[in-house]
């Protein structure tokens, strides 16, 4: 019988066996003393953080479920059955801040473009999809399907733009924004590095004059000064130039990160590319931009985060969004004082959007992820 | 001379002319005057100290390098501004590089299929196949799956003769295809490039494997200073070098 093989046995040259590493030991109890209770500092830093999540934690939790309220026509009604939040207020209000003034009859429409929303994203985030060309085709005519659903005509009774709100208008200027921004930046982007010194300098001036103005200066342009620019008479919707003003101003920075994707690619794959015969367009769709946007996931998630927040921003030239849906309720006399819920309410929601943006953008760089190192 | 060479002789038309061709860098004159023909078939190994302008000759025989001055014709067609007469001449034109340059975001067979694909329109499925034919000829087609990641540099560079082989090229240019290489594996990537040299290929072959040049090459160019210094079959190179610049070179490479 052959003993088992130690690392203080000798052995000839060229005979040391391959060996497993001195035993690890594992387990929960083992993790914690490692882990939170390894050193003094460690020991104090954990002992700070128990004590904060303690102070913290128990009192939210009896304020917005123990204490709270779910039903009720009034704060009165809330403030007689218990003393915490008051979540009647929203329940009573959900569905201005899901559709803001579209009409009650005509919601379905929008129920509808949502459904569609989902089934056109689909094949954009996954690839496995059975089906999926014939799905990315829908999601080429979805605008189109949903700009009509929601506007009406043809058939469709027609609704003012100026009655969208809510969460409706967030998605509307969200996703937009997010669908045109990327190809918009990727081809400033582009336009940036050309060798075209008409197009690199329009590319630079449009980038540099999006970057250099805020996003509300860009909505008060688009709420008050385009008119001035257009001829007298011309009705050019205002959610129709708050959507172009977004995209835009997203492209701009979009443009930025991908061309810090762009200058990542070693010039050998652009050679590599040429050699073979490839073309401009051909070379950077097939070789140059697959490498280039993956190195930029985490400046594109960003760019979309950033943007999604922003839609919070047309407030100012008086569209209403979910936090201006909140704002003129809480003006509501029977209702006052209940700012508190409103505000989780609309930040829960933009957290679960952003968050699960953040998460796909992660599943998505772990899945291009071709063990490629330098 | 070796058998592989005597299989695959030179015919006499020339595939690649190069007249009297200049090139700068800014103010820097990289390529003085260089006139070389090449004939069909025939194995060119150009050497010379690094900064000599072998590299930069050979890129500018498929336009990723622009000459200023002169002329050069690749198969019947001459290289200018015009971007149809590039691509027609890449197409004819495989290039293997230093550093590879594999595109780490497909696979293996995907690199090799992407050019007869979207330049020579061959369907997928056919275009597969030929890859995997000359994956098998470069000895690695259960590497076909990976990502050129996963590769060792021999394997990776053998990815890169198959991916250019799969073009169907005329002409073969190879940039210091063995100098990025760890020892043990020169010998499996050089292996693969003779057995090309046997199938008649016309290859440019810049590199300083010195024994490659004696075995394989129909004719030995040596560099220094941005022109040809001199050039002579194998033989005559290594045996009787005339200039003195070619023999302090081949005294310094084959001194160890």
């Amino acid at each position: 019988m052959n003993e088992a093989p130690t690392t203080t046995q000798k052995y000839p040259p060229g005979k040391h066996p391959s060996m497993p590493p001195p035993g690890i030991a594992s387990g929960p109890l083992l993790w914690i003393k490692d882990n939170l209770f390894g050193s003094v500092t460690n020991t104090v830093l954990t002992a700070l953080s128990i004590w904060l999540l303690w102070v913290t934690i128990p009192p939210l939790l009896q304020w917005g479920f123990i204490d709270a309220a779910f039903s009720g026509e009034s704060r009165k009604d809330c403030r007689a059955v218990a003393s915490g939040a008051c979540w009647a207020f929203i329940q009573n209000r959900f569905e201005i801040f899901v559709y803001g003034f579209y009409p009650k009859a005509e919601r379905w429409r929008v129920d509808l473009s949502g459904l569609l929303l989902i089934v056109a994203i689909i094949p954009v985030l996954w690839e496995n999809v059975p089906h999926r060309l014939k799905m990315l085709a829908f999601t080429a005519a979805f605008p189109f399907v949903a700009g009509w659903l929601l506007v009406g005509g043809l058939g469709l009774k027609p609704v003012g733009t100026n009655e969208f709100g809510g969460f409706l208008l967030t998605l509307v200027i969200g996703v937009t924004g997010i669908s045109f921004s990327l190809p918009i930046g990727v081809l400033l982007a582009l336009g940036r590095q050309s060798k075209m010194p008409v197009l690199r300098t329009l590319s630079v001036a449009f980038i540099e004059f999006i970057r250099g103005v805020p996003l509300i200066t860009l909505l008060f342009v688009a709420s008050a000064m385009l008119s001035y620019f257009l001829p007298p008479g011309t009705d050019f919707n205002l959610l129709l130039r708050v959507l172009i003003m977004v995209t835009l101003f997203a492209s701009g920075y979009m443009a930025e990160v991908v061309r810090g994707g762009l200058q990542a690619i070693p010039k050998g794959q652009y050679e590599a590319a040429q050699s073979m015969g490839l073309g401009y367009w051909k070379m950077m769709r097939l070789v140059v931009l697959p490498q280039a946007l993956k190195i930029s996931i985490p400046g594109i998630v960003n760019t979309f985060i950033a943007l999604y927040k922003d839609t919070t921003l047309v407030i100012v030239i008086g569209l209403l969004d979910p936090l201006g849906i909140g704002r003129s309720s809480l003006a509501d006399s029977k209702w006052q004082g209940l700012s508190s819920e409103v505000y989780i309410f609309v930040a829960v929601f933009f957290f679960i959007s952003c968050f699960g943006m953040s998460r796909y953008a992660l599943y998505l760089e772990r899945k291009l992820d071709t063990g490629y190192k330098r | 001379m070796s058998d592989t060479a005597n299989k695959a002789a030179p015919s006499n038309d020339p595939i690649i002319q190069i007249i009297e061709m200049h090139k700068w860098y800014g103010q820097f004159h990289v390529l003085k005057n260089i006139n070389l023909d090449v004939k069909r078939k025939e194995r060119i190994v150009v050497c010379g100290p690094s900064g000599s302008g072998k590299s930069t000759m050979i890129r500018c025989i498929n336009r990723l390098e622009e000459h200023q001055q002169g002329q050069i014709v690749v198969d019947g067609i001459e290289l200018t501004d015009d971007l149809k007469n590039i691509d027609a001449i890449r197409r004819e034109v495989g290039m293997v590089f230093q550093h590879f340059n594999l595109f780490p975001h497909l696979t293996v067979l995907e690199n090799c299929t992407l050019g007869p694909i979207w330049v020579r329109q061959t369907p997928k499925k056919e275009a597969e196949k030929i890859a995997m034919q000359y994956l098998e000829r470069v000895k690695i087609p259960e590497q076909a799956m990976k990502f050129p990641g996963q590769l060792s540099g021999g394997q990776q560079q053998r990815v890169a003769i198959a991916r250019s082989l799969c073009m169907s090229p005329k002409i073969m240019l190879f940039d210091e295809p063995t100098s990025a290489l760890d020892p043990e594996m020169i010998k499996e990537v050089l292996d693969v490039m003779i057995e090309l040299a046997g199938t008649g290929m016309t290859m440019l072959v810049v590199t300083h494997e010195m024994g490659f040049a004696k075995t394989v090459a129909n004719r030995v160019i040596f560099m220094d200073g941005g022109e040809i210094i001199e050039e002579n079959e194998p033989h005559a190179f290594f045996g009787n070098p005339k200039n003195d610049r070619t023999k302090l070179f081949l005294s310094q490479i084959l001194a160890h």
